[in-house]
């Protein structure tokens, strides 16, 4: 007799989300906790993205999950929970960005990014890779942080998505609004302008020969 | 065709997305074989998007889920269903 496989394994976890949502929407309140524990950092990272500042952003975290849960009813199955979340994100740090910047906010972004400007990689011929444990070192993850903050706010949106959050280019396309085409070039710019920052400063991480240190000649 | 690193860098990006046509995707690889310069290029890349994406270069503020789910709690003892709430 054929074994039937384990539903609970096998089931793709939209599906388990999906029913998670039903039982909430249902009256299982307590469930919301479960619901959101797994984009608990992607939630932080989207509001990072855009507010740049630790407090502020794990305010707007907050007020995002809440939101979520309060319009919960209003989530349509055949969105993805993920993006539909997003979005709720998006929109509270946007909306504090305003509020910090007043009137001086542009609200409506470019849909048109032309193909000029000086986007050119780092170059250079040998390339050692650092290796993930050097992300122990403080100065190696404040390196990372910073050329990340820095840059223009609309590309680290769109890389925040596509890379850090693993996002696919038309789901970042439509959690931010943008047009793929937009997502591309951002995503492409900042990549690039990632790479040449950080490269000469990782260069200076490789593992080189070895020095004698302290022996004077 | 023979393609010049200028245009291979043009499509880092797609090239790591996997998101090059066919005939593009062999005409960069070709490239790549005899180029250092690019193929440095490229593989510096991945790699520094490799270390941006570990959770370790960004971390979440401590103690950031116990607050949040602290405040979510206090919602949820609200008596209305988010059904209700819209």
């Amino acid at each position: 007799m054929p074994r039937t496989a384990p539903v609970s394994k096998m089931q793709p976890k939209s599906t388990k989300e999906g029913d998670l949502i039903a039982r909430i929407v249902a009256g299982e309140k307590e469930l919301f906790h479960e619901l959101i524990r797994p984009y608990e950092r992607m939630v932080y990272l989207t509001v990072f993205s855009i507010l740049k500042n630790e407090t502020e952003a794990e305010d707007a975290a907050q007020e995002t999950v809440i939101n979520a849960y309060r319009h919960l009813g209003s989530f349509r199955a055949e969105a993805k929970f993920s993006t539909w979340l997003t979005t709720i994100a998006i929109n509270e740090g946007r909306k504090r960005l305003r509020k910090a910047k007043g009137a001086a906010f542009e609200s409506i972004e470019e849909q048109i990014e032309e193909k000029g400007g000086d986007y050119t990689p780092a170059p250079l011929t040998d390339w050692r890779e650092i290796p993930l444990e050097a992300l122990e070192r403080k100065e190696l993850r404040e390196a990372l942080q910073k050329a990340v903050a820095e840059l223009p706010d609309t590309y680290r949106q769109v890389f925040t998505l596509r890379d850090l959050e693993e996002f696919n280019i038309e789901e970042t396309a439509q959690a931010l609004g943008l047009n793929i085409g937009v997502v591309k070039v951002r995503l492409h710019r900042a990549r690039i302008m990632l790479q040449k920052r950080l490269v000469p400063f990782l260069k200076t991480l490789a593992p080189k020969r070895r020095r004698f240190f302290g022996s004077a000649p | 065709m023979k393609l010049e690193c200028k245009h291979v860098w043009e499509y880092i990006s797609e090239y790591i997305d996997n998101a090059v046509d066919t005939k593009l995707r062999e005409d960069i690889e070709r490239h790549l074989e005899h180029c250092e310069i690019c193929s440095a290029i490229l593989d510096s890349t991945r790699n520094v998007l490799v270390l941006t994406a570990d959770d370790r270069t960004f971390e979440l503020p401590v103690g950031y889920s116990e607050r949040l789910h602290a405040r979510l709690a206090k919602e949820l003892e609200a008596p209305e269903s988010p059904d209700e709430k819209k």
